[in-house]
């Protein structure tokens, strides 16, 4: 009789709790990231499938944040360019400069003297000697204008009234190419987003399908494991985590991709930033980005599990 | 522990396996359920494991009517029930020892605690020494001893096994038959289905005879020692 209330007692209100919970998904964690492991070839073949798609919006946002970058260090700064006629003299360029400096409106005023321009132009132009052979300066002098309020309106207000002075020959606002490059930039943006979350609903299905499969496969452990008390949860888990190693791995090859990608267009970029003058040098993905892209390929390839989970457990039953 | 009132069961299709069956398995008790292929012991097995519902009459298992018993709870209820197949059901990506484990780590148990239940689950079977063997490399005898193995290590109060003995030899049958009743003397409630006339009657336990979905004689008892 004892043994027998050993026996009832046993097996009574022997339930999880939170600490065999943790348990239970440290070991299926590992345990599920070994199955990856022991089918090595398949596993790296689908985890590429997703790195390459989470790679390529991945590579258009470094391309856009790099080309939002450069125009932002013009952005905000609406210049309007007044070409002086070749008759007006450096003195009364520099008169004109100062006049136009106090006048309302305008935040800053440069002068460029035509012999500056011309020294200027040799030099990043290429054609400095063609230049020097010339007998004459054929460049005019340069009142470059930065308005205070660089809205189009005000900026466009102001150049007209600096058009009116006799000694300018020609102005130039050059506001709207910033404007045309900037609408370019959203529309590439848009594009990025369009294309990044067409890549994730891919993702989605290439995890979930791989998944379906992978139940498939394993139907017998799932129906014994249903019968010997297995709940809903329990049965799901290594699925889950399955989906989520596979997007983890994925975005892990994304980022080794986007980052040897920047590597390789790195050094054309700063010759071509040096062709102009300029220091610019490319940003990478970047700390934040990396992780964005891992924690985003994780929780991604988590979704594609689910979807097939939901679709596919609940039907297999023991019989 | 499991009773039978009026039950009835009728699959998709019109096929009714089960009519109006009532019997009762008392608590600690062990009973054999005979009956020719098709008779529906199968069946009634399933609608105690609930892998099956009844189309009519209520079933009681554990003082728990299992028509309250929700998807939901299905797995709690199980954990009582340990369940011998005719074809085992073993999982042959994985050892001996982790075939056994797997109740216990569904159910949550401590892992420190997994080692030593699921050894004795298994020197209950004589397979001690075959731990790390994977069941496909194992004879039929001792695949079904694994099975009951598993079936046991929870200590579920209710055992119920479905032609335990079905692909063995007599000698063999005998063997898993006796392990049932050594079970059985620790408390635990036992339904085996068996078509082995030859078989049961070595046993004096109670037999209730199923034919063509219907109890036949429910009561009678065979007295040989």
């Amino acid at each position: 009789m004892a043994t027998r209330e050993a026996h009832g007692a046993a097996s009574a209100g022997r339930r999880g709790g939170p600490k065999a919970w943790l348990r239970d998904h440290l070991r299926v964690a590992v345990t599920s990231l070994g199955r990856l492991y022991r089918h090595l070839g398949t596993s790296l073949m689908t985890a590429a499938v997703i790195g390459i798609a989470l790679s390529l919006p991945a590579a258009l946002q470094v391309l856009v944040s790099n080309a939002k970058a450069v125009s932002g260090s013009w952005e905000g700064s609406a210049r309007i360019s007044l070409y002086l006629k070749t008759s007006v003299s450096d003195a009364d360029a520099r008169t004109l400069a100062d006049t136009v400096r106090k006048m309302d409106g305008v935040a800053d005023v440069q002068l460029i003297a035509a012999d500056q321009a011309l020294a200027e132009f040799k030099q990043l132009s290429g054609f400095g000697e063609a230049a020097s052979a010339l007998d004459k300066n054929p460049l005019p002098a340069v009142v470059v204008v930065h308005p205070a309020d660089s809205r189009p309106e005000a900026a466009a207000a102001l150049e007209r009234q600096l058009a009116a002075n006799p000694a300018v020959d020609q102005v130039r606002l050059d506001l709207q190419w910033l404007k045309r490059l900037s609408a370019i930039l959203d529309i590439v943006r848009r594009v990025t987003d369009i294309l990044a979350g067409l890549l994730a609903l891919a993702v989605i299905l290439v995890v979930g399908n791989t998944i379906r499969l992978e139940i498939g496969g394993r139907r017998t452990e799932i129906e014994v494991s249903k019968l010997l008390g297995a709940t809903d949860a329990f049965i799901r888990r290594p699925f889950l985590y399955h989906g989520a190693w596979y997007g983890l791995a994925g975005g892990l090859i994304a980022c080794v991709l986007v980052v040897t990608a920047v590597a390789l267009v790195e050094d054309p970029v700063s010759h071509l930033a040096g062709l102009y003058g300029s220091v610019f040098a490319l940003q990478g993905l970047g700390f934040p980005g990396a992780l964005g892209l891992l924690a985003g390929g994780c929780l991604l390839g988590w979704a594609g599990s689910w979807l097939a989970v939901a679709r596919h457990l609940r039907a297999i039953e023991p019989t | 522990m499991i009773s039978f009132q009026t039950v009835s069961k009728r699959y998709e299709g019109g096929n009714e396996a089960l009519t109006d069956v009532s019997f009762e398995v008392q608590r600690g008790e062990m009973a054999f359920l005979m009956g020719p292929s098709g008779a529906g012991k199968s069946t009634l097995l399933k609608l105690v494991a609930l892998i099956e519902r009844p189309s009519r009459g209520q079933v009681l298992v554990n003082g728990q009517n299992l028509s309250g018993v929700r998807r939901r709870q299905l797995p709690l209820y199980r954990r009582q029930i340990g369940v011998v197949f005719q074809d085992h059901k073993l999982l042959n990506d994985r050892s001996v020892f982790d075939n056994v484990a797997l109740p216990l780590v569904i159910a949550g148990v401590d892992p420190a605690e997994i080692g030593k239940r699921v050894r004795a689950s298994l020197d209950l079977v004589d397979l001690l020494h075959k731990e790390r063997a994977v069941p496909i490399t194992l004879s039929t005898g001792e695949q079904q001893r694994v099975g009951i193995a598993r079936a046991v290590v929870y200590r579920p109060p209710i055992l119920i096994a479905d032609e335990p003995t079905g692909n063995l030899d007599p000698e063999l049958s005998l063997e898993v038959m006796q392990l049932f009743k050594r079970l059985n003397q620790v408390g635990v409630t036992v339904l085996v289905a068996s078509h082995d006339r030859a078989l049961v009657q070595q046993f004096a336990m109670r037999v209730l005879h199923l034919k063509a979905g219907r109890m036949t004689d429910p009561e009678e008892t065979h007295g040989h020692p």
